[in-house]
């Protein structure tokens, strides 16, 4: 499966400055590269040959075309040419958004197109956030609180003329388990970006409970994210049927739901992971990635309450506790 | 094949138990009482919105209306879209009726 790893970040926040960065390095050379524009990128320095009209070849074997709308129908294009011979093979694909773009329809085309899905996974989603109009920006635009709330990393720009200062919390009160980094540090590892991600690692990151779940006051889109701790195993039947209800009912306003969970009858903890309306298949770990067992369940929403989703988990759980 | 679809064959999805390298592959009785566990487990919560559910040759769910309009899905993702045709509206877990209702089983 070729993971398509997704870079998200509003107009002007360094995302393409970051996807050159991409293209520079030589173990990225195996990439298929989807870009809104060749021209915008700057390629000719790395310019081998014109392929068609909307592709190229670099010198490093990398791949670039031109996604015009249809996401799916370019993925298909490229296996169709790849199983040919008439580009090179790739291990990976980028896929540049739009500024303004909602990053889910992208990541729900990989997820779920029945001649895709085979092929493609969903790979790493990065997502670049400009230190200087970031506060603005998630005044104003609803789609930068979605575009921090699916990223894997965060890599904030132009720190070299404005303090990330204030922004550092607001970004863990909507992503508390993103991983963040600086475009200016010269430790960036941009390889480390589209790494597979150490899943006992990543689990551990979302899944402690600290007071910054709940002392955060909402982003100002009311975006929020909070931590749910059972104390009992879960049922997995009952979580399936509630979650995916919730999903159902609340999709889009659920923008990133991650669990760490002691499922009754299991060997292993259950890691789940989902973005809205697309949940990855879970997976068992070898084993827990800390001393606490207990179930933990990490939510990023969009203007719905967190004490009715809890409340709701509960109850269907059949873990509510009451009062004596 | 699903009969919303027309997709043959059953997609895995989330909800079906992940396979646990801890444990021996689950033989043709253990999948069959986990299927009846879900029926059961949708059952309970279909019950609060008004709809029944029944297992259909192991391989879909059946799920209809007190009147009798019933609809056949193969999975969860399915059914929670068949469940809105039939009620005219999503059934939400997140409505305070429901929650109520299934914390006062927890209590009885």
């Amino acid at each position: 499966m070729i993971p398509v790893h997704l870079l998200s970040g509003f107009l002007g926040s360094g995302k393409t400055t970051l996807l050159r960065r991409i293209l520079d390095v030589p173990a990225l050379g195996d990439s298929a590269v989807l870009v809104n524009e060749l021209g915008e990128i700057g390629l000719d320095h790395h310019l081998l040959r014109h392929i068609d009209g909307e592709t190229v070849l670099l010198r490093s074997g990398c791949i670039c075309c031109t996604v015009r709308d249809d996401l799916g129908a370019v993925l298909k294009d490229l296996l169709t040419r790849r199983a040919r011979g008439e580009i090179p093979p790739f291990a990976r694909v980028v896929v540049e958004s739009t500024g303004l773009a909602d990053p889910v329809p992208i990541l729900s085309t990989v997820a779920t197109d029945p001649a895709l899905r085979h092929h493609f996974r969903i790979g790493r989603t990065v997502t670049t956030v400009d230190a200087v109009n970031a506060e603005l920006q998630s005044r104003r635009q609803p789609e930068w609180g979605k575009q921090v709330a699916v990223a894997d990393h965060i890599v904030i720009t132009k720190t070299d003329i404005a303090s990330p200062g204030s922004l550092l919390p607001q970004l863990r009160a909507v992503n508390p388990g993103a991983q963040l980094h600086f475009a200016m540090s010269p430790d960036l590892d941009v390889v480390a970006l589209l790494a597979e991600p150490d899943l006992r690692s990543e689990a551990l990151a979302w899944a402690t409970p600290s007071p910054r779940f709940t002392a955060e006051a909402p982003h100002e889109a009311g975006v929020r994210s909070f931590c749910m701790v059972f104390d009992r195993p879960i049922d997995w039947v009952t979580l399936g049927i509630w979650l995916s209800m919730l999903l159902h009912a609340h999709g889009e306003r659920v923008l990133r739901v991650k669990g760490l969970l002691d499922v009754t009858g299991a060997a292993h903890p259950v890691f789940i992971n989902g973005v809205q309306h697309v949940m990855h298949q879970p997976l068992h770990l070898d084993g827990w990635p800390d001393r606490d067992h207990r179930s933990r369940l990490v939510f990023i929403v969009q203007d719905l309450p967190r004490d009715l989703i809890d409340r709701s988990a509960r109850a269907f759980l059949g873990l509510t506790t009451f009062d004596a | 094949m699903c009969g919303l679809c027309g997709i043959v064959g059953n997609a895995p999805h989330w909800t079906d138990r992940p396979p646990d390298p801890g444990l021996a592959e689950p033989d043709t009785p253990t999948r069959r009482r986990e299927r009846q566990g879900r029926v059961r487990g949708l059952s309970r919560v279909l019950a609060h919105f008004g709809l029944t559910v029944s297992d259909w040759e192991a391989h879909a769910f059946v799920i209809a209306t007190p009147t009798g309009r019933q609809e056949i899905v193969d999975n969860t993702a399915h059914l929670w879209q068949a469940a809105a045709r039939l009620r005219g509206k999503p059934c939400d877990p997140l409505d305070p009726a429901v929650i109520a209702r299934l914390e006062g089983e927890a209590r009885s």
